[in-house]
């Protein structure tokens, strides 16, 4: 650390606390959590900065853990399935579902209702 | 005051570029994933927001900390965020730091100015010189953040 030179340490602390999100959107999210009545500006700033990571942390991981090689393209459906298949994006699987087909979901309905009536 | 739903989200603009920084050059991404990761991005600052905040009331405290937070990531399993989170909060507090001691050592130094001057001009002069001020103070901020 000492070994670094003014400018460095300059722009590296820029670039540290840099955050792009807006700080006072997240605090208004955090509000709505119930029983949250005071925010430190520090749990604050770390909450943003987190969120941030976290979108990172996401879109990369999805999109090595999907088909991107061959599309270049990160896709809805690679988001839904690695919401299911990791363990640490499974509080995600009620708002990021898996699609599937209209006929297929009647399919398997069908199928269900001819299991009740075997039972 | 009615929150709705669109209050809850993140600024797309920002999410976007977030979103391309991370992933490799030339990575297109449907307009259907940005829309998605917004919305994860906003469960997760509320799951989050809820964890830390157990662990206040644990503690029998009202006001939410930043040890509150970084026990929340550890909790959820982010645990890869710890260091950077830790990193980018000492810079933000050295920042902070740094403003407050130059804007107090502003203060006084325009303190000293205007003493004297208050003695040789009126009223009018005194409030143009609040103006200048104020323009120099907002050049000097972007230096520093720069």
């Amino acid at each position: 650390m000492s070994g670094k030179n003014m400018e460095e340490k300059v722009e590296q602390a820029t670039n540290s606390k840099n955050i792009s999100l807006p700080v006072s959107r997240v605090r208004l999210i955090m509000k709505s959590s119930p029983d949250v009545s005071c925010i430190n500006q520090d749990a604050l700033f770390l909450t943003t900065k987190a969120t941030e990571l976290f979108v990172q942390h996401l879109a990369l991981s999805s999109y090595k853990n999907g088909s991107g090689k061959e599309t270049n393209t990160l896709s809805y459906s690679d988001l839904a399935n690695v919401a299911e298949e990791t363990e640490t994006f499974q509080f995600l699987t009620d708002i990021l579902p898996k699609k599937i087909l209209a006929r297929d979901y009647l399919k398997s309905l069908e199928e269900m209702e001819k299991d009740d009536e075997n039972l | 005051m009615a929150e709705r739903p669109e209050d809850l989200n993140l600024p797309n603009a920002v999410i976007t570029r977030i979103i391309k920084e991370a992933l490799p050059d030339g990575v297109n991404v449907s307009k259907e994933a940005r829309k998605a990761i917004s919305q994860a991005a906003s469960i997760f600052v509320l799951y989050a927001t809820s964890c830390a905040n157990n662990f206040a009331m644990k503690a029998k405290r009202k006001t939410l900390n930043a040890g509150d937070v970084m026990s929340a990531m550890e909790e959820m399993e982010f645990e890869r965020f710890l260091q950077p989170l830790r990193q980018a909060l000492e810079a933000y507090k050295k920042g902070q730091k740094g403003k407050k001691e130059a804007s107090e050592q502003k203060r006084k130094e325009k303190k000293n100015i205007t003493d004297e001057n208050d003695k040789s001009r009126d009223e009018e002069e005194d409030e143009h010189m609040d103006d200048e001020q104020e323009g120099e103070n907002e050049g000097e901020e972007e230096d520093v953040e720069n």
